[in-house]
């Protein structure tokens, strides 16, 4: 039957083989399904075997930045008379994201594999999974999992006998959607107030408790047990379009489609595949109107740019957007635009941290604009107001919070501004009345 | 490695720097200020405010120029469009939920959101017709009011106290636009140094409530003063209206107090503004003190002094001069003399995050002064002195009654005061003198330093500097005597200081050669 939806052909399963089925959670069910075959191996490499593996597969950061896993790996020092640390970003908050959590749920020892592992790369013996407050259920089978990691001698002072030491500590987050972002992470992974760091120093140099650090994506650690066991050629070669782009991706898929949910392709694949054929395409009578193709901070494409688009991280930029953390928003011809780009806006007023002016006051008044003009009250003016403060919220924080809020009104604006002066000739019912 | 420099470009001017240095820093040096909020030279920088953005060549984005070092040839425009448009913008966003309440707002005239939005900012706000966020004024603590409508989080009040005071009792609390400066329900912004927050705040969202609505920024006279609180010697400045003292300050000196003091320091400025000063010169005539002038005070002082065979004692008060003690002691010359200065103890209170920095237990500003000038007997010894002495000195100190009946049953009393002193029902001879505000003069502090303060407030009546009432009557004892006419001479015919001038301390001091004391 499988997990909610049976595997489409033109998915490629490889992190999502196991989803749904119950007993892949357990710690035997896992290694009956070939888990910690991997760690096995990468306990008899070198770290430098490790990562160089790591570069050939061409793996990318899954999290949302698309960076070169491996590279990041080999930014660390190798010098160890500090402690390392590596850190999982479990804090999948970014509205329309919801990947990492069917891997938690679902495989949970797939990502303590991975941990270990890049552990082992990156020369730490101890990872903080940091995940995020509202996931109750992946919270309680990681924990789970953990224990019975320990028990079979996968996590502790000997991991397997090879004398190697690794720990891992999962954290519960507190619900803030800024601690997702790496440096805030390690900020409330201090007890601090989760506020974003100024970069450099790089974690890679003065990270969690000041000592090097690498953070990488629950996505991008689960991927990395697959690729040591079946070679990086293997993972380099799964690519429908670019060999910048390789190797599967879980996007989630939510909105106004026949099959929302989460699917794994390989990279390339045609995004109108994608919605159309995995996902059953819109409503009956329904048409496309825009997707968010990568959480909500990236911009908004339109269905002729949909048309032509490869689901890769060059293809999409080729089109105007990003692959971000491939949390995928479909929206289709009911949908109010400007309403829903006020919902992101007003998501990252609330989220913004406050640290720097630009986010904390303009996601603010960005949010009120949109009200206002929702409310059927806006001027002819606040478009290009709204421009305005976006230009000036982009490129000019710490962290990219108040960029992410820009760019859902910067493509809105320029690609859909018949939506928004509907409601500045009064042709769009206030839809703000009745909120 | 650090003595590495770099050279870079500034607003077109070239200036070269040690490696490391920050922009904001090096543009100091060139004569460039780049606005900013959060930045402060004595705290770690957050980079948050977004103020201090400027356009270096070859970068892909607008830098925060306080936590961008330089590199060698790098090219940095200050003034660049982009970057101007930047800082409007941060300055708009500001201002968006800012009461404008500049009329009624303490800061006015020395805010730098005020100062910043004049040289920068935009004539008008785009945030019309939008309620502003409004919250109502917190106490926060034993000086300190908070109001958060005028806050713009730049957190420089957070990092004092969490990174320097090492109480952190004051966060950021709540998120985006609702973000506050918030204190743990269950403690006080109470630190000893925790008044320096107000400063610091470049707004008037934190106010002292000493100072609150005293006095308009613009009609305060501004004077560079030392703190006479205790042996650090903490730079200050003294504001005056119309005369009176209404608030002390940090004067900024990166060897002694960098920019802080302590709040006890802040608050003790009240005896500078006291209505009952000695104001006449008193001389003893039978069973009662008569005003005299000037000269009869000091041909009466001198006269004293020639006819009293015998030992002399002079008991100084923590807050005199280099000069002061100096024209005493050469006053008294020749008689067998034990100096000794009183020196009241509290408790210590350092400032952590900053090295060699504390409220000290030696409340007296010029004890290590005193030492260099000989007046270094203690102050039990000196007070045993008292019954045996043909004469003993008094230079402003405060007594307590013991004191005062001991020095009652002295032979003959001369009392250098500020306030006259009723107790001492046996004094021959009240001199009047100005206090420290009043004057100029040297303070050494614990580490040596001579620092000058310079006078802030008039003289009352006839008061005089207490090193001029000592160098007339030294000039009186004998002939041919000229006593020094300004402060400047004095200090500079002190032996101790191996000839140092007031120009060569500066307004920021220097350390006393050892060589100089070992002369003494």
């Amino acid at each position: 039957m499988g997990y909610p939806h049976p595997i489409h052909p033109k998915e490629t399963p490889v992190l999502s083989t196991h989803f749904g089925e119950a007993d892949a959670r357990t710690f035997d069910g896992w290694v009956k399904r070939g888990g910690y075959a991997a760690l096995r191996k990468a306990l008899e490499m070198t770290p430098e075997q490790i990562v160089d593996e790591v570069k050939a597969s061409g793996l990318r950061g899954r999290g949302g930045a698309g960076f070169p896993t491996g590279m990041k790996w080999s930014f660390m020092p190798k010098d160890t008379s500090r402690p390392h640390y590596l850190c999982c970003n479990a804090d999948e908050s970014e509205p329309g994201t919801f990947k990492d959590r069917e891997i938690m749920r679902w495989t949970p020892h797939a990502l303590i594999e991975g941990c270990i592992i890049g552990g082992l790369a990156i020369r730490a013996e101890t990872t903080y999974i940091y995940i995020r407050g509202e996931f109750t259920e992946p919270y309680h089978v990681m924990v789970k999992a953990v224990a019975e990691a320990y028990a079979a001698g996968a996590l502790g002072a000997n991991v397997f006998g090879s004398g190697k030491r690794h720990d891992v500590v999962i954290h519960r987050g507190a619900g803030a959607y800024i601690c997702g972002e790496e440096t805030a992470l390690m900020n409330s992974l201090e007890g601090r107030r989760g506020n974003p760091r100024i970069k450099p120093p790089f974690p890679a140099v003065a990270g969690l408790f000041g000592a090097p650090t690498t953070i990488n994506n629950v996505e991008t650690l689960a991927a990395v047990p697959h690729i040591l066991v079946r070679g990086a050629a293997w993972y380099a070669g799964l690519t429908l379009s670019s060999p910048k782009s390789t190797g599967t991706k879980l996007i989630s898929v939510c909105g106004h489609v026949q099959r929302p949910g989460v699917y794994e392709i390989t990279l390339g694949l045609p995004m109108k595949e994608l919605i159309y054929d995995l996902c059953g395409g819109m409503l009956p009578g329904r048409t496309l109107k825009a997707v968010i193709p990568g959480g909500s901070s990236v911009p908004i494409m339109t269905p002729a740019e949909v048309e032509e688009c490869a689901t890769d991280y060059e293809g999409i930029v080729a089109k105007g957007s990003m692959l971000g953390s491939g949390g995928m928003i479909v929206m289709d011809d009911t949908t109010d635009l400007v309403y829903q780009i006020m919902r992101l806006a007003k998501f990252y007023a609330h989220e913004s941290c406050a640290q720097c002016t630009n986010c904390r006051e303009g996601t603010a008044w960005t949010t009120r604009i949109l009200e206002r003009l929702l409310a059927g009250e806006g001027k002819a003016s606040d478009l290009d107001l709204l421009l305005e403060l976006s230009e000036q919220m982009t490129g000019k924080t710490i962290c990219v919070l108040s960029d992410s809020c820009a760019a859902p009104v910067v493509s809105g604006i320029h690609k859909f501004r018949a939506d928004f002066e509907a409601y500045l000739t009064g042709a769009a019912v206030p839809a703000m009345a009745e909120v | 490695m650090a003595d590495e420099t770099v050279t870079v470009t500034i607003d077109d001017v070239q200036v070269t720097v040690p490696k490391g240095t920050m922009i904001i820093e090096a543009a100091k040096q060139a004569g460039v200020l780049v606005p900013h909020y959060c930045y402060h030279p004595s705290l770690p920088s957050p980079a948050v405010c977004r103020m201090c953005l400027v356009q270096v060549e070859k970068a892909p984005k607008l830098m925060p120029a306080c936590v961008t070092a330089v590199t060698e040839g790098q090219v940095v425009h200050v003034h660049s469009p982009d970057a101007k448009t930047a800082r409007e913008a941060v300055l708009e966003f500001l201002l968006i939920n800012h009461p404008l309440d500049c009329p009624i707002c303490d800061q006015a005239g020395e805010c730098e959101l005020q100062d910043f939005v004049f040289q920068e900012g935009r004539a008008g706000t785009r945030y019309a017709d939008y309620p502003k966020r409004y919250a109502p004024v917190e106490d926060f603590g034993a000086d300190i009011l908070y109001v958060p409508n005028r806050c713009i989080l730049c957190t420089r009040c957070v990092r004092f106290m969490g990174n320097v005071a090492g109480d952190p009792v004051i966060e950021v609390y709540d998120r985006g636009d609702r973000a506050y400066i918030g204190i743990d329900q269950d403690e006080r912004l109470d630190h000893p140094w925790s008044g320096n927050v107000v400063d610091l705040c470049p707004v008037g969202s934190l106010l002292s409530k000493d100072f609150l609505h005293k006095a308009r920024a613009w009609d305060l006279d501004k004077t560079a003063s030392i703190c006479p609180g205790c042996t650090q010697g903490c730079n200050m400045t003294i504001d005056t209206r119309d005369d009176a003292v209404v608030r002390l300050r940090p004067r900024p000196n990166l060897e002694v107090n960098r920019h802080f003091i302590c709040d006890t320091g802040r608050a003790d400025y009240r005896w500078m503004n006291r209505g009952d000063r000695a104001e006449a010169p008193l001389v003893r005539d039978g069973d009662r003190l008569r005003a005299v002038d000037w000269d009869a005070a000091l041909d009466r002082c001198a006269t004293l002094l020639n006819e009293s065979a015998g030992p002399v004692v002079v008991l100084a008060g923590g807050r005199a001069s280099c000069e002061t003690l100096g024209g005493v002691m050469q006053l008294v010359a020749g008689a067998q003399v034990t100096a000794a200065m009183k020196v009241p103890m509290g408790a210590e209170e350092a400032l952590s995050g900053i090295p060699d920095l504390a409220l000290r237990a030696e409340r007296a500003a010029n004890l290590e002064g005193a030492r260099l000038l000989g007046v270094n007997a203690s102050w039990a010894s000196a007070m045993a002195a008292v019954s045996g002495a043909a004469m003993v000195i008094v230079i402003d100190v405060e007594l307590d009654d013991a004191e005062a009946t001991a020095l009652a049953g002295a032979s003959h009393l001369a009392h250098f005061a500020t306030i006259a002193d009723p107790r001492l029902r046996t004094v021959d001879l009240v001199l009047p003198v100005t206090t420290m505000a009043e004057e100029q003069g040297v303070y050494v502090n614990r580490d040596r330093r001579a620092q000058r303060y310079l006078p802030a407030r008039p003289a009352p009546g006839m008061a005089r500097p207490a090193w001029w009432v000592a160098g007339q009557g030294w000039a009186r004892r004998a002939p041919g005597r000229s006593a020094p006419a300004t402060a400047s001479e004095a200090f500079g015919a002190l032996a101790a200081f191996g000839g140092m001038t007031y120009r060569e301390l500066g307004m920021t001091g220097r350390v006393v050669p050892a060589a100089a004391s070992v002369a003494r």
